[in-house]
């Protein structure tokens, strides 16, 4: 094999978009069809690098726009082969029509997207308004808070997203910047074990199979569409949670690492609970178990698949907690933020009193700091003491100017 | 090379097309399945196929049928192009690592877009695939006009012509912008090949794809498709408005090789007055209001100096 030049040490430091790259190596991406935008453009970068270099095999296609990097890579996903890409923001936005076409057509697909905010104004830092602008796109969704992860869940994305009784696209989230750009150690896996993880890609209905030549993307109207639309999101529903619990469970055996869908820290006696995903959660945690030291009984739940959205998981992570906050790195304008609604309707027709309310934080990249979860912490505390929300339903954290709220 | 068709006659090749089903829903008339089936009845290789949101695409594989025998695929309005060069590199990538199924075969790579999604909406994606040098063909089926969503104008519908978005009216002669030129700015990426056919002349368009189908790199071929349905004349007559087209030499039909080398691959004998094809359609037929017969007059002189154009190019061998 021709990257067995390429020896990995067991731990290297590596930053989110490499550890994503290497990944992509390691599972021998046959194409790559890519169009740059900060701050994924690395992880494309790292991919021609290697083939440059012949540590691997396979095209790189570099097209003209991220609608045509999906294009590219749903017309080489239908003929038969493993395919990834990564994009941003603004080119995530302008994919989001291909990614219908993607998941509709039932193709697996790896997507890295590195969270960044997006305009107007024009801002490359991140947040995740892209992650959120994808969620009703079908496609499955799992969230790195650190490089190791972005590693790990490539890995993990590839052998859900292949699965014959899956096929349905997957992105891997990262936080632009945060993770994409910060370097830290991550404990790899070799070449060959990783490989044998994914496995070999085994192709269904492919278009270079000539003894059996397939129709794609066909047209349903009325009598048809809502049969294949529903069957999508059965599965997607009944059948994605299920698959990756068991490759998490493989990946542990592999790696010694433990992913779960639902993450929690310190859930069992708490009073209190911060919900977030993403970067934060690692934040989250430390401030937690300094809050328990000062007598406020702290957890943080870290959601780990936003697509198909883990209800049973959550309903059982929070049922006995006491005031709960839903921390969302993007305004939906002219709602709360998404974490918000998928934990209130968790929690609806379940027995919880628990308080909960929504906040939003880190638009655009700004830091969520220590200082304001500890403040978020005791607010939620007074809530359990008052035995209510006592302040807005939804507030903004960390906005310059009089205080934003509304609810 | 890979394997070339040999086609005797039209009757022949007329009964000779097993990969693209008569069992379709295109309008009566349509010259879009005459011009695949004559496109695929041009080799006997392995195909992979695309086609842009379009009639071609609507009316083909409306679930759960498919008019197609061979590997086809549709996304959208616009990456049809782009779809089939994903495959193609695919290809590429499988061959190498020596992945391939049927590792012998040796299939072309085709996409089927309108002039709406070639012209227009698909614009970008066609010239980056032909800019970044994939091994495929585009055909665009040129019935100037988006025909699917009922016949509103694009750039490539020519002055003159009353469509839904640009009526002829009280005051309006219809569409007020020349058609786009496609083959040239294809041509301009220096592509290997880039040549504009036409159903009627069957053996022009075979050779063509045949040549398209040798080369080894990205050709652009654009195919003039009368549509009964906007251009509004009787299904019967396609062939007769087609044979108007060529021989009135509103639509010339010519080659180009490497974007520089031109070649005419078709004179007509008697040279029809372009009054004559504009007379023939629905679309034109305000044109011949007095108040719009200067129209009819430019139409010519601006024929005359294309044609006088092309000639000039083919002799010069720029």
């Amino acid at each position: 094999m021709a990257f067995d030049k390429m020896e990995l040490r067991d731990i290297e430091v590596w930053d989110g978009n490499f550890a994503a790259a290497q990944a992509l190596r390691q599972c021998q991406i046959d194409v790559v069809a890519a169009y740059p935008i900060t701050p994924s453009t690395p992880i494309v970068e790292g991919y021609a690098k290697f083939l440059a270099d012949n540590y691997i095999e396979g095209e790189f296609v570099m097209v003209e726009s991220e609608h045509a990097a999906m294009s590219g890579c749903i017309g080489a996903a239908a003929a038969g082969g493993r395919v990834a890409t990564a994009t941003s923001s603004q080119g995530f936005a302008l994919m989001v029509e291909t990614l219908y076409q993607a998941s509709g057509m039932r193709l697996p697909i790896v997507l890295n997207v590195v969270n960044r905010a997006l305009a107007s104004p024009l801002n490359v830092n991140g947040d995740h308004s892209d992650m959120y602008l994808g969620r009703d796109s079908g496609w499955i969704q799992i969230d790195a808070y650190c490089p190791q992860d972005a590693y790990d869940l490539n890995f993990i994305a590839f052998r859900v997203s292949e699965d014959h009784d899956i096929r349905l696209p997957a992105m891997v989230h990262q936080d632009g910047f945060m993770t994409s750009h910060t370097a830290q150690g991550v404990t790899t896996i070799s070449d060959d074990a990783a490989y044998n993880f994914v496995g070999d890609y085994k192709p269904m209905n492919d278009m270079l199979d000539f003894e059996h030549p397939v129709t794609h993307g066909v047209q349903t109207e009325e009598d048809w569409h809502f049969e294949h639309k529903a069957r999508q999101h059965n599965d997607l529903m009944t059948k994605v949670l299920p698959k990756i619990e068991e490759v998490f469970k493989d990946f542990e055996k592999l790696s010694g690492r433990r992913y779960n869908i639902v993450e929690e820290y310190e859930t069992k006696d708490a009073d209190v609970c911060v919900v977030c995903l993403g970067s934060s959660v690692e934040t989250a945690r430390e401030v937690a178990g300094e809050m328990r030291e000062k007598g406020i009984k702290a957890g943080v739940v870290g959601i780990r698949v936003i697509r198909p959205f883990p209800f049973a998981q959550i309903r059982d992570a929070l049922k006995d907690i006491k005031a709960i906050a839903a921390l969302d790195r993007s305004s939906p304008n002219g709602a709360p933020g998404m974490l918000f609604n998928e934990i209130a309707g968790s929690l609806f027709n379940t027995d919880t009193k628990a308080l909960l309310s929504g906040y939003v934080y880190g638009l655009g990249g700004r830091d969520l700091t220590k200082a304001q979860l500890v403040d978020l912490f005791t607010e939620l505390q007074a809530n359990v003491d008052a035995g209510k929300v006592t302040t807005p339903l939804q507030q903004f954290i960390g906005v310059r100017g009089p205080k934003l709220s509304y609810l | 090379m890979s394997e070339m068709k040999k086609i005797k006659n039209l009757k022949e090749f007329s009964t000779s097309a097993d990969r693209f089903e008569g069992a379709n829903l295109l309008c009566p008339g349509c010259a879009h399945s005459i011009i695949v089936r004559e496109v695929l009845n041009a080799t006997n290789d392995d195909l992979v196929l695309s086609a842009s949101t379009g009639c071609l695409e609507v009316c083909t594989a409306v679930y759960p049928y498919t008019s197609w025998d061979a590997s086809w695929i549709h996304i959208g309005f616009e990456n049809g192009s782009t779809a089939v060069a994903g495959a193609e590199a695919m290809y590429k990538a499988l061959k190498r690592k020596g992945r391939l199924k049927q590792p012998e075969r040796n299939p072309k790579f085709v996409s089927f877009a309108g002039d709406g999604a070639s012209y227009d909406i698909g614009f970008q994606w066609i010239s980056g695939c032909m800019e970044r040098g994939h091994n495929m063909m585009h055909i665009v089926l040129d019935n100037e006009v988006y025909a699917n969503t009922g016949g509103q104008r694009s750039s490539s519908t020519p002055i003159g012509a009353s469509a839904t978005t640009s009526p002829a009216g009280r005051v309006s002669y219809g569409e007020k912008r020349n058609k786009k030129d496609m083959v040239s700015i294809m041509a301009s990426h220096h592509i290997p090949y880039s040549a504009q056919v036409s159903p009627n002349k069957w053996k022009d368009m075979v050779k063509k794809i045949q040549h398209g189908f040798a080369v080894d790199g990205p050709v652009f071929i654009n195919a003039a498709s009368p549509c009964t349905t906007e251009w509004k004349f009787d299904p019967k007559d396609t062939m007769t408005i087609a044979d108007l087209a060529t021989d009135s030499l509103v639509f010339p039909l010519y080659e180009i090789i490497d974007g520089k080398e031109l070649n005419i691959t078709y004179r007509p004998k008697n040279i029809v007055p372009v009054e004559d094809y504009l007379a023939a359609q629905g679309r034109f037929k305000h044109l011949f209001k007095d108040e719009y017969k200067y129209l009819i007059k430019e139409w010519q002189e601006r024929i005359d100096d294309n044609w006088a154009y092309l000639q000039r190019r083919e002799e010069a061998r720029v």
